[in-house]
């Protein structure tokens, strides 16, 4: 048997190879179905600090709950006007907004729907191994009953928590601490 | 639907390596939560965000001029773990010119840029896993992690394969070079055989006469576990 290849940094020089486009923040097109967010992720290190160059990518299910790949075999047709990727570089406050659809419910364990979330990657000068977590939405009910939410500690799920904006209205913030009092929870996959 | 094997735990480099100074405020310090892969983990993006382009695996054709330095040629295969190749697949790679100088704004490394080099590039898998690029040599730089430190030749890919937890980003490295050991990026890999698997071989099949020389280089993701999970 084979075994994976290590990881290693993306390092501080990958923006003019893979955040050129900046269309790969722009998830869901005109049309799309289901409530739009923005949805602001920033970056933060150990100190509190900024991560000015740092790279995001996303994978979500449409509003429906379908994932555009073939392992999804829910018989409903995804939503043409989604794509489910996105990917953005941090700029000099650590942060990066995406513009996106409030994911539906996707099946999890055992036939038990999770409560909606969006799958992060996390990359960075620094990271030598990309760290992989989740965003949920403040307030959804479904979080109460999530199967990989009761995973993680209660004092710790604030962690994963996108909330709304206080002022802009549609704009839903998500902080990523890597390292710290305040850090996010990161899952082994 | 079959979950993805969990890594070897020496396959991979440790997260928080003193060595490599920025690894320590940009990483956690609470052990990672392990959970069960759901449809969420093994399904994942799937090829181009944008079509390929005629030169996108050519990096010495993207400008008018052809750039300096050693023209190569890296090839080789996307395998999973049980060797079926991946096929279908975006690899992104990016690199330094010749002369160690990214084209990025942040590198201020005082070699040339060269004007007809811009050091990023893209290919799609074959049917067999198969994958070419032409480049130029990238050349070593220097970093300011700790005195006199130089980054050993390398070139960035960075591949999907079929799921979330496939992703791969990584660095490939040239044989037999002397700054292997001074570089606490390829050491944070503890174990000298995973360390291995990072650096392509020269290969005279893929050289070609009187144009350019040839490495060889396989690239494995991780492959699915055998028992199928219950949906």
């Amino acid at each position: 048997m084979l075994v994976a290849y290590p990881s290693q940094t993306v390092g501080p020089f990958f923006d003019f190879a893979l955040t050129a486009n900046a269309a790969l923040g722009s998830m869901a097109r005109e049309g799309a179905r289901g409530e739009r967010l923005h949805l602001e992720v920033r970056v933060f290190d150990g100190d509190g600090q900024p991560v000015p160059d740092a790279m995001i990518e996303l994978w979500q299910a449409d509003a429906g709950g379908k994932y555009h790949h073939p392992d999804d075999t829910q018989a409903t047709a995804p939503d043409p006007a989604f794509c489910g990727f996105g990917r953005l570089a941090t700029d000099n406050c650590g942060a990066c907004r995406f513009e996106t659809v409030r994911p539906g419910r996707v099946p999890g364990l055992s036939g038990a729907l999770q409560a909606p979330h969006i799958n992060v990657n996390v990359f960075a000068r620094g990271v030598l191994w990309h760290l992989f977590t989740r965003i949920y939405f403040a307030g959804d009910p479904a979080n109460e009953d999530d199967a990989i939410l009761a995973l993680v500690p209660a004092d710790r799920r604030d962690t994963l928590l996108a909330r709304p904006d206080a002022n802009i209205p549609g704009v839903w913030n998500f902080d990523i601490y890597l390292s710290g009092e305040r850090e996010t929870v990161f899952f082994d996959v | 639907m079959t979950p993805y094997r969990r890594l070897a735990p020496g396959s991979q480099p440790e997260r928080l390596h003193e060595a490599y100074r920025s690894t320590l405020q940009r990483n956690p310090r609470k052990p990672l939560i392990q959970i069960p892969q759901t449809l969420s983990e093994v399904t994942g993006p799937l090829y181009g965000h944008n079509p390929i382009g005629d030169t996108d695996n050519d990096l010495t054709r993207q400008h008018p001029g052809e750039p300096l330095g050693q023209r190569i040629i890296v090839a080789g295969r996307v395998l999973d773990e049980d060797g079926r190749s991946v096929s279908n697949s975006l690899i992104e790679i990016w690199q330094a010119n010749a002369g160690g100088r990214y084209r990025h704004h942040v590198d201020n490394h005082p070699a040339p840029v060269d004007p007809n080099f811009t050091g990023a590039g893209r290919a799609i898998t074959d049917a067999d896993g198969r994958y070419r690029f032409v480049t130029i040599k990238p050349g070593a730089y220097p970093w300011r992690n700790h005195s006199n430190a130089w980054r050993p030749a390398h070139i960035h890919f960075s591949l999907f394969g079929p799921a979330f937890v496939t992703r791969l980003v990584t660095q490939m490295y040239f044989p037999d070079d002397p700054l292997f050991p001074y570089d606490p990026i390829l050491q944070s890999i503890r174990e000298p055989q995973a360390q291995q698997r990072l650096i392509a071989r020269f290969d005279l099949d893929t050289t070609e006469e009187l144009w350019a020389l040839g490495y060889r280089w396989d690239i494995v993701l991780r492959g699915r576990a055998a028992t199928p999970f219950e949906e």
